[in-house]
């Protein structure tokens, strides 16, 4: 069953260095209970997606220029405010990388859990402070009914975001949308909640977008994964079809440049060049100033997207033969 | 491995003694940031310092070139202690110690030029002026991957990584013998860092270099790194060659930090097992006592409370401060329940 389906995306910002297509005609499905994982360098577009999903794009400098973005068969860009207002948080919510910045500095953590069921499931006082603290439990905070008295700078990083955690999952939401949600985390307590977020997943059955730029993570979390460079989707597959039989040269060389701390290496791949400036796109392919095997169609006609397989998708003139070069290479 | 032949001929370039650096907060309340760590870097080498936020690496880093005034202990670059130095003999030395920082927006003054920047160490050290300090700055610049025509340009006209290649020129001009690396690649996109990781790396390879390799990210610092130290709460906890920390860590907490470090390979995610810590680290300000580790341990014994444990060379060239384990009885898991063999050591 499909929950998500996003179709033909466009969010442009209106800079004074031009018009920035950040996304720019994406589509994809999500399919009920999957994971699904957005990777990308920065400038790729994989958090405007995420804004645009749930329609807090600043307008302006931001606009969603076209585009469906069907949340249960229901179109999320054409309904009013209110009625958005009541999916966001309630029935779509979302964890951001910094949870200082997203959590109220003034505000005690229950009383901050408890305007979420308050608000959205009409909750008395009493039921939601019991409900916060049960949700404190569940995330794993120690000593819950005490700590719920606390304000944000009283805890730890990653206490915080289990915090986040807590208030996104408390309406039960059926979509969780965590912007790079371990990035400000040190390593063993990422370890820590993405464990969270696996178990809370298995537990309540919500499905998660995942946005990275941790190839890592995305390995570990996601049933399917989308590849994000300049605004466009440049490969989508199921996330073991990726990592085994990359059909993109982006994909290729990202995979490629990510040391492997499992494996013995000596240089390290790198991809040449910078990110292309997305307010100055030239013709063609936007990959291929960096691409080591692009060819004048590349520079001169932007490239198709193309079905490798059923769903395995790649934006690239030479889609077919990178992808045969992958299983050629998996054989050996 | 070419870093352990090398080993057995290195000498030492920079050897750290029993360095503390403590923060008076105030109201007695101290930040042992760095508490007695001792530490031999040999020439040629990129040694990796790992941990997690507030451990100290970063303050050990700058307490090494001095740029962080350390409280006690010793540092000796090439057998002279830089913290016996008057502040111009210590201007001096500095020439052949140098620094990359993070964060490569912050670390370049907006108002100059790439040229000024880059310059400026040549003009401070009187290294080069006019025209040649100029063919040196281009010179520098090519040599990092960027255009000479850059030189009259501002930093804000730069990507994060190429900022980055600004102040390793920087860090260059002066012809260091070692630099301090403080999280080169940590604000930087996947495809940029391995850009740099290749550039330090081609850098020592051509210029003889000898980095600090600092980093809270596992998997930059086996790429880069020929030994790899492990800092926990201010304290050295294992040092050993890097792919022996990867493939045989020692310290309960080294394993839990290597199994916690995401692989990007499906495959192995699925199936793989990890060492799950409980809790966050411990606040510095109030370190506990014993071992720092002991409250997240999953090994931890009573004992563990109350002896600090000091780095023992466990196996060759292979150290780590539990009392857990003994050269003896070299795997934790091998140690009966209960029992300490590293506790004699600690006692006698």
């Amino acid at each position: 069953m499909i929950l998500l389906e996003v179709r033909d995306l466009r969010t442009y910002f209106e800079t004074d260095d031009g018009l920035v297509k950040a996304v720019d005609g994406i589509s994809f499905q999500l399919q009920h209970g999957e994971t699904l994982g957005i990777v990308g360098e920065s400038g790729s577009g994989k958090s405007v997606t995420n804004l645009s999903i749930i329609r807090l794009v600043p307008d302006p400098p931001g606009k969603i220029v076209s585009g469906e973005v069907l949340f249960k068969g229901e179109d999320i860009l054409s309904l009013p405010p209110d009625a958005v207002r009541r999916i966001r948080g309630r029935r779509i919510a979302m964890i951001f990388q910094d949870p200082m910045t997203s959590l109220n500095p003034f505000m005690k953590i229950s009383k901050q859990l408890m305007e979420m069921t308050q608000l959205h499931l009409g909750h008395t006082r009493s039921q939601a402070y019991e409900h916060a603290v049960r949700m404190l439990e569940t995330v794993g905070i120690p000593d819950a009914r005490a700590r719920a008295g606390s304000y944000p700078h009283e805890f730890s990083g990653g206490m915080r975001q289990r915090v986040m955690i807590a208030m996104a999952l408390s309406c039960e939401p059926e979509l969780l949308i965590a912007d790079e949600p371990t990035t400000a985390l040190d390593v063993t307590i990422q370890a820590q909640i993405l464990e969270l977020i696996k178990k809370l997943k298995q537990e309540t059955g919500t499905s998660v977008i995942l946005i990275t730029h941790d190839l890592g993570v995305v390995a570990g979390m996601t049933d399917h994964v989308i590849v994000m460079y300049a605004g466009k989707i440049f490969e989508q597959a199921k996330t073991k079809e990726l990592f085994a039989l990359p059909g993109n040269p982006y994909t290729k060389g990202l995979l490629r440049s990510v040391p492997d701390p499992t494996a013995e290496q000596g240089k390290l791949y790198q991809i040449p060049g910078l990110p292309p400036d997305v307010a100055h796109l030239k013709p063609g392919c936007p990959f291929a100033d960096r691409c080591e095997r692009a060819e004048d169609i590349c520079r001169r006609e932007f490239p198709p997207f193309v079905a490798l397989t059923p769903d395995h998708h790649s934006l690239c003139h030479f889609a077919n033969e990178v992808y045969a070069e992958s299983i050629q290479s998996s054989r050996s | 491995m070419p870093s352990q032949s090398n080993q057995a001929v290195a000498e030492t370039l920079i050897a750290i003694r029993d360095l503390k650096v403590h923060f008076n907060l105030g109201g007695n309340r101290v930040v042992k940031a760095v508490d007695g760590v001792t530490l031999d870097i040999y020439q040629g080498e990129t040694l990796g310092l790992v941990g997690e936020s507030g451990c100290g690496k970063s303050t050990l880093g700058r307490a090494v070139l001095r740029l962080t005034e350390p409280t006690s202990g010793q540092v000796l670059y090439r057998n002279k202690d830089l913290a016996q130095l008057s502040g111009r003999q210590l201007r001096e030395q500095r020439r052949h110690l140098q620094i990359i920082f993070q964060d490569p927006y912050a670390s370049l003054n907006p108002r100059m030029t790439v040229g000024q920047i880059v310059g400026e160490p040549l003009d401070t050290f009187r290294l080069a002026r006019g025209r040649e300090a100029e063919a040196r700055v281009q010179e520098l610049l090519e040599t990092v991957g960027l255009s000479k025509r850059f030189i009259k340009r501002y930093p804000h006209e730069f990507s994060g990584g190429q900022r980055q290649r600004i102040g390793i020129a920087r860090a260059l001009a002066v012809d260091p013998d070692f630099i301090v690396a403080d999280e080169p690649i940590s604000a930087l996109d996947v495809s940029i860092q391995a850009q740099i990781m290749n550039l330090l790396k081609k850098l020592r390879r051509e210029k003889n270099l000898t980095y600090l390799f600092i980093s809270h990210d596992l998997r930059a610092i086996r790429h880069v790194s020929d030994r790899v130290a492990v800092m926990y709460l201010g304290r050295l906890v294992e040092i050993a060659d890097a792919k022996t920390i990867y493939v045989e860590p020692l310290m309960p907490y080294t394993k839990a930090l290597i199994s916690a470090v995401p692989v990007p390979d499906p495959e192995i995610e699925a199936t793989r097992q990890r060492i799950m810590l409980e809790g966050d680290v411990p606040s510095p300000i109030n370190p506990p006592s014993g071992c720092p580790f002991h409250t997240r341990c999953p090994y931890a014994i009573d004992v563990c409370k109350e002896v600090v444990p000091q780095l023992v060379e466990i196996k060759p060239a292979h150290f780590a401060a539990c009392i857990r384990i003994s050269p003896e009885v070299p795997h934790i898991e091998d140690v009966p329940p209960g029992s300490a063999p590293g506790l004699e050591s600690h006692r006698g």
